[in-house]
């Protein structure tokens, strides 16, 4: 965890749109040098929320404080502006060469020609575009555009940048290409950022803060890898990857250990509860084994089940397995393994699992 | 046909040998339709992109209102700056009735909603996200604005072709609010209608000649500097 002084803190914000509340957020912090994502789906409010940081949107009610100062007059907005910069979704370049475009913040600040001059090219060759310089920004593919407005963000050299959904739009290669690039410059750079973003693995790979929006609403907020393995609600762990969430009844508790019945099923899990308690019980499918004969006591893991593979997707570096062991169950395997245990729909197996690596959510936590 | 024929050799005959009162006339159109085209880009410009960017109730009244005046009969734009320029009107103390000023008024009053029109179409053809990614860039409302004007520049050239190309080639007004004085308010439109009224279809055509000539040659150069800007 990232201990450095406040940057950024924000309290009670609300925002409102046709009567509707689109962001509530009681409170907000961000820590200089700290790279925080905002995941959620589309819709959410991660974008309501980085524009009403960026003073950008006129909460309803709610303050902005910088370095624990209030944000209020018209000038301090401006002062505050311009100590941050912005990328959107789209690339949103101006209609002018690449270099003018990078320049652009600059030339607002009325900085001199040289130091102009000098600033846009060391940042062009942070994002590797320098022999694009003097190319019209209208004649750029989707990634150049954009590694071309990460360009003209860290031109002014910001303090902090909001990312808002900056490479979704793009390819997948190229997606990846630009967020290690990003990650990249942030570190070298030591920019405190938020990047908002529906993609689970952009987000692991860039912040060392997650935080969960849904409906408007931060519902989690913490390390990327314990947001990802102990979600906080069902809507969280099905957004985080936990592709199985399924609900179940606490059986029989003893120390540390819980007996769960998902249908006809029992499963033991490591948690605490009493009997009669529901319960939300998350795994993530690459912690699904598949066995073709029964591990009997030749695993660790508790939980094992005679099961029938239901269907079998191809989905690229892995293939998506769905088992029927009295619930269903997602299991991630590599094509190798699917070939060399010729699983195929229908096919019989035992599918298992160990007890600590499954979450449980408790209903009404 | 002779009629025709006849009309385009004097025509030509004119326009070459300089005779002095078509080169007048000529310059009294460019001079009157230019400094009115100059107004309403003015106004129009600043106007439009305020009605563009702000939010308030009304708004889309207030832009079918500018819509409409994209299409105002220079006649009543005629009529009503006649009275209020008559002598007992409410700006006959400014005594500019049957002036080239009075014209240049008329046409701006036409010019200023077309240009406002097309203003507003192209300030709210931007992205709708580029006016906050500027604001993000650290820019002072003033400079935002100039910014996504200086954006829009494209589409407001056909504004400024519009704009032109409405004013010079109008009659209604320019007779009403000039008097087509010889030597004084006379320019290719209302001397068009005096010389076709009187006969002299052969004046009257290089008259004609000369204003679509002016109008082309005008618009080629604007076209010109829209299309190199433009990507291919």
């Amino acid at each position: 965890m990232i201990d450095t002084a406040m940057l950024l803190e924000a309290r009670n914000l609300s925002v409102k749109r046709g009567g509707v509340q689109v962001l509530d957020v009681p409170e907000f912090y961000l820590r200089e040098r700290e790279v925080l994502s905002l995941i959620g789906p589309n819709g959410s409010g991660k974008s309501t929320l980085l524009l009403t940081l960026a003073c950008l949107l006129q909460p309803i009610t709610g303050d902005v404080l910088y370095r624990g100062e209030q944000i209020v007059s018209e000038r301090s907005k401006l002062l505050y502006r311009r100590r941050l910069a912005m990328v959107f979704q789209e690339p949103l370049l101006f209609d002018a060469t690449v270099f003018d475009n990078v320049a652009a913040g600059l030339k607002i600040r009325r900085m001199t020609r040289r130091e102009i001059d000098r600033r846009v090219m060391e940042t062009l060759e942070l994002v590797n575009m320098v022999a694009f310089a003097k190319r019209s920004a209208r004649k750029l593919s989707g990634g150049e555009a954009q590694r071309v407005s990460l360009a003209r963000a860290f031109a002014i050299k910001p303090e902090m940048i909001f990312l808002d959904e900056p490479f979704s739009a793009l390819d997948p290669p190229t997606r990846l290409a630009l967020t290690e690039d990003l990650e990249g410059i942030l570190r070298e750079t030591g920019t405190t950022a938020i990047v908002a973003t529906h993609d689970r693995l952009e987000a692991l790979r860039l912040s060392n803060r997650m935080a969960v929006v849904s409906g408007g609403k931060i519902v989690q907020s913490g390390s990327p890898v314990d947001v990802m393995h102990r979600p906080a609600n069902e809507l969280v762990a099905a957004f985080v990857g936990m592709e199985n969430v399924l609900s179940a009844e606490v059986q029989a508790a003893s120390v540390g250990m819980l007996t769960l019945s998902i249908g006809k099923q029992l499963i033991e899990v490591a948690g605490n509860g009493s009997p009669g308690e529901m319960a939300v019980f998350c795994i993530r499918p690459e912690n699904v084994t598949i066995t073709t004969d029964n591990p009997g006591g030749a695993t660790s893991a508790r939980n094992v089940y005679p099961s029938t593979i239901t269907r079998i997707i191809p989905m690229g570096v892995y293939n998506k397995i769905w088992l029927d062991c009295g619930f269903s169950l997602v299991a991630y395997l590599t094509p190798q393994s699917v070939g060399t245990l010729h699983l195929e729909v229908g096919k019989q197996v035992h599918v298992s699992f160990k007890a600590a690596s499954v979450h449980l959510i408790r209903i009404g936590d | 046909m002779d009629l025709i024929i006849e009309g385009i050799a004097k025509a030509i005959a004119l326009i070459v040998t300089l005779d002095p009162e078509v080169l007048n006339i000529t310059w009294l159109s460019l001079k009157v339709s230019g400094c009115a085209t100059l107004i309403s880009l003015f106004l129009g410009i600043s106007f439009g992109t305020m009605l563009a960017l702000a939010d308030f109730p009304g708004k889309r009244l207030l832009v079918s209102i500018v819509n409409t005046g994209m299409g105002l009969p220079p006649v009543v734009v005629g009529l009503f700056v006649t009275i209020f320029l008559w002598r007992n009107g409410p700006l006959g103390f400014l005594e500019i009735l049957y002036t080239p000023g009075a014209m240049i008024l008329a046409q701006a009053i036409i010019a200023t909603p077309i240009v406002t029109g097309i203003t507003v179409a192209s300030i709210q053809n931007l992205p709708a996200n580029l006016k906050l990614q500027i604001l993000a860039l650290g820019a002072s409302r003033g400079q935002m604005v100039w910014m996504l004007i200086k954006e829009a520049r494209l589409p407001l050239l056909a504004g400024v072709m519009a704009g032109f190309g409405g004013v010079i080639s109008e009659v209604g007004a320019s007779i009403m609010v000039g008097g087509n004085i010889k030597g004084y308010s006379r320019v290719l439109t209302t001397a068009t209608v005096m010389e076709a009224g009187r006969g002299n279809f052969d004046v009257a055509i290089a008259l004609s000649l000369i204003l679509l000539l002016l109008c082309f040659a005008i618009n080629y150069l604007l076209t010109r500097i829209q299309q190199r800007e433009r990507p291919r």
